[in-house]
């Protein structure tokens, strides 16, 4: 039998090994999928993970998926990092596009430079607010904010539908369900010929740093760690759990509603009934491979971002389902769930007590 | 004339109800033993899609509904076994391996469910007592129901009866309120929270069969649309008692039906504001609950969501 021993201290080296050993892991056990499904492994791998990234646009490509992960998943681990688990970023990024296109939509009086400025804050506004409903029903209510903030991304959803089925329709858009394309002064250009990536990413990595200066060198940043690590510490600290509440939630839904916008006003052009393949939720992926550092989550977010595209490019080379991505995903959460233990524990063999 | 269509409506509306019900209810009495025993799933929306397309693509392949359940119950459990491994043997985090269940599920399903989208099945029969079931109102609700609407009813007593009427029961509460004092007197905490996630899993299985082979009865990508996150929200919505539990399901089974038929009705409200109500009314009854604290604090499980390490 083995036994779990708990280490004094959580082991460094295993914290960075470990992530490392789940994306082996769950290549692996990727291979044995695509065997499972009838297709050959390496065939499947290739077109999976090296293909989509022979070229440059595949490797800008790599930049677009991993803004919205970035900017998600830096919030949500500053959050994660206070014990709060908003698992609404999908909705709160749906409200950011909604407000930033929205403004950038109906802003007929010709634009300046400031319109893409103007909308970046409506976005980060509408997410915020999204955000705020579940730390106004965690802090007055004591309602749980998984649920809450999960609830509120199938409202956002719906809302979107209805007011692109409706007023925000365009209307030489021959009747389909889609605004009609952000003008040039409301849209963000790509930084380099024939990609589609725009500045967002240099947003995003922006924001990565200044999570991790927030984290590491910030007393908010120490009060949030505190309560996460240990509440009654905290209160005896004085820290205000509400107000930590308030911020990390309002905080993350900020962010993901700029990951809204830009995804709107860059890759899209127009606001579309579906505005994320998930991003929100696949940024929890992100967030936790990326250990809870913001930094991690930059390089995790560029993988997570290879499994979108290969997920893409399978599907048309090889008639894979898209859904192998989300497959692939999970898998990955789970195998660094599970190596998580090692951080943690000893592995020992269970001895046996001799009677002298 | 008038009398007649409105017991029509009404009775449209109820035994709707209990076709919108029944599948959360599953779910939710799995997920209350689990927490009873002090573990947190959150991974129900997952194994309600892994049950809907196994017990849809079983039911196809076999044409036996009763293969297809049993399937859907046994790919749940599969599934739950996976975070039971995780969360029991391997301590890993409750909150995120549950996620982690919910993402893969819905990845899972829709790869297995590729070549079964759009594909119709027949409904899974439904008892008519000649007579009986001819009775206005009462009849189709009380006798015309199909076999796992019975079974859920059945389910909810026997759960109730586990849980508060028997030592075994007894011994599983005693887990979850204080795992360490349930170790010292010699039960293996490990072993019965396996069980429970097992029996949760097997009836978020279930629950998602019941979508796929009755509900709809059609297999779609993403077809549980959060009811898995709704029944999670049932359980804390009985403060974890399984009479309300089954109140509570049926509440929020009408929410999703009253709104369908106020569409259908033609109420001056646009049809994406009244999908809207189902998940707000989630947050409502949420909220109603959750505002006194010292009630949830007293009904729910004392270890809920903690690790256990035997050593």
């Amino acid at each position: 039998m083995l036994r779990l021993e708990p280490r004094a201290q959580p082991s460094t080296r295993m914290m960075l090994a470990t992530p490392v050993l789940a994306v082996l892991l769950t290549l692996l056990a990727g291979l044995v999928l695509f065997a499972i499904l009838g297709v050959n492994p390496f065939d499947a791998m290739y077109a999976f993970f090296i293909q989509p990234v022979e070229n440059w646009y595949g490797v800008a490509e790599l930049g677009v998926k991993a803004t919205p992960l970035i900017l998600c998943a830096v919030g949500l681990a500053i959050a994660i990092r206070a014990n709060i688990w908003n698992i609404g970023a999908e909705g709160q990024l749906v409200m950011g596009g909604i407000f930033g296109g929205g403004l950038g939509l109906f802003w007929s009086d010709g634009g300046g430079l400031w319109v893409l400025p103007a909308m970046f804050i409506a976005g980060a506004i509408g997410g915020a607010l999204w955000g705020a409903i579940p730390a106004f029903l965690k802090t007055r209510f004591n309602a749980n904010e998984i649920l809450t903030s999960l609830m509120l991304t199938y409202v956002a959803q719906l809302l979107l539908e209805k007011l692109i089925h409706g007023p925000w329709r365009d209307p030489k858009g021959f009747n389909f369900p889609q605004s009609k394309p952000f003008e040039s002064y409301a849209s963000i250009a790509p930084m380099f010929e024939g990609t589609r990536l725009g500045f967002g990413f240099v947003i995003a990595l922006i924001v990565a740093v200044g999570g991790w200066l927030l984290l590491s060198r910030s007393f908010l940043g120490f009060q949030i760690k505190v309560i996460g690590l240990a509440a009654p510490a905290a209160g005896y600290a004085g820290f205000s759990q509400r107000r930590i509440t308030w911020a990390t939630l309002m905080l993350s839904g900020a962010l993901a509603g700029v990951a809204g916008v830009n995804e709107v006003a860059g890759p899209i052009g127009q606001i579309l009934p579906s505005i994320s393949p998930g991003y929100g939720f696949t940024a929890i992926i992100v967030a936790f491979l990326g250990r809870l550092h913001p930094l991690g989550i930059v390089i995790a977010a560029l993988l997570i971002a290879l499994s979108y595209i290969g997920g893409d490019a399978a599907q048309m080379s090889m008639n894979l389902p898209v859904a192998v991505a989300s497959v692939f995903q999970g898998m990955l959460l789970f195998f660094l769930l599970a190596t998580e233990v090692l951080i943690r524990y000893r592995i020992r063999g269970r001895r046996r007590i001799v009677h002298g | 004339m008038i009398f007649h269509d409105v017991i029509h409506e009404l009775t449209a509306i109820l035994v709707t109800t209990v076709f919108a019900s029944t599948p959360m209810l599953y779910a939710a009495l799995g997920e209350l033993v689990t927490e009873k025993s002090g573990v947190l799933n959150l991974g129900i929306e997952g194994m309600m899609l892994v049950g809907a397309i196994v017990g849809f693509a079983v039911t196809t392949l076999t044409g036996s509904a009763i293969f297809g359940v049993a399937a859907a119950a046994l790919a749940g459990a599969a599934v739950s076994s996976v975070f039971a491994v995780l969360t029991l043997l391997l301590l890993a985090n409750q909150v995120a391996c549950g996620l982690a269940l919910t993402i893969f599920g819905t990845g899972l399903s829709a790869l297995i469910g590729r070549s079964y989208i759009g594909k119709p099945l027949a409904r899974i029969p439904q008892l008519h007592i000649p007579q009986l079931t001819d009775i206005p109102l009462i009849g189709p609700l009380i006798f015309g129901q199909d076999a796992l609407v019975y079974l859920s009813v059945a389910m909810a007593v026997a759960v109730y009866w586990f849980l508060n009427r028997t030592r075994s029961g007894l011994i599983l509460r005693s887990v979850g309120e204080n795992h360490d004092a349930a170790h010292a007197l010699g039960y293996s905490v490990v072993g019965i929270r396996f069980l429970a996630v097992l029996f949760g899993g097997a009836m978020s299985g279930i629950g998602g069969s019941y979508l796929s082979l009755a509900y709809t009865p059609l297999w779609s990508e993403g077809m549980t649309a959060g009811r898995g996150w709704i029944a999670l929200a049932c359980v804390t919505f009985s403060t974890w008692r399984a009479g309300r539990v089954l109140l509570g399901a049926y509440l929020f089974g009408f929410f999703t039906i009253a709104q369908l038929h106020a569409q259908a009705f033609g109420v001056p409200i646009a049809p994406e504001f009244l999908s809207m109500t189902p998940y707000i009314a989630t947050i409502v009854v949420l909220v109603l609950i959750s505002r006194k604290a010292s009630l949830v604090r007293m009904h729910a499980p004392a270890c809920l969501g903690q690790v256990f390490n035997a050593g």
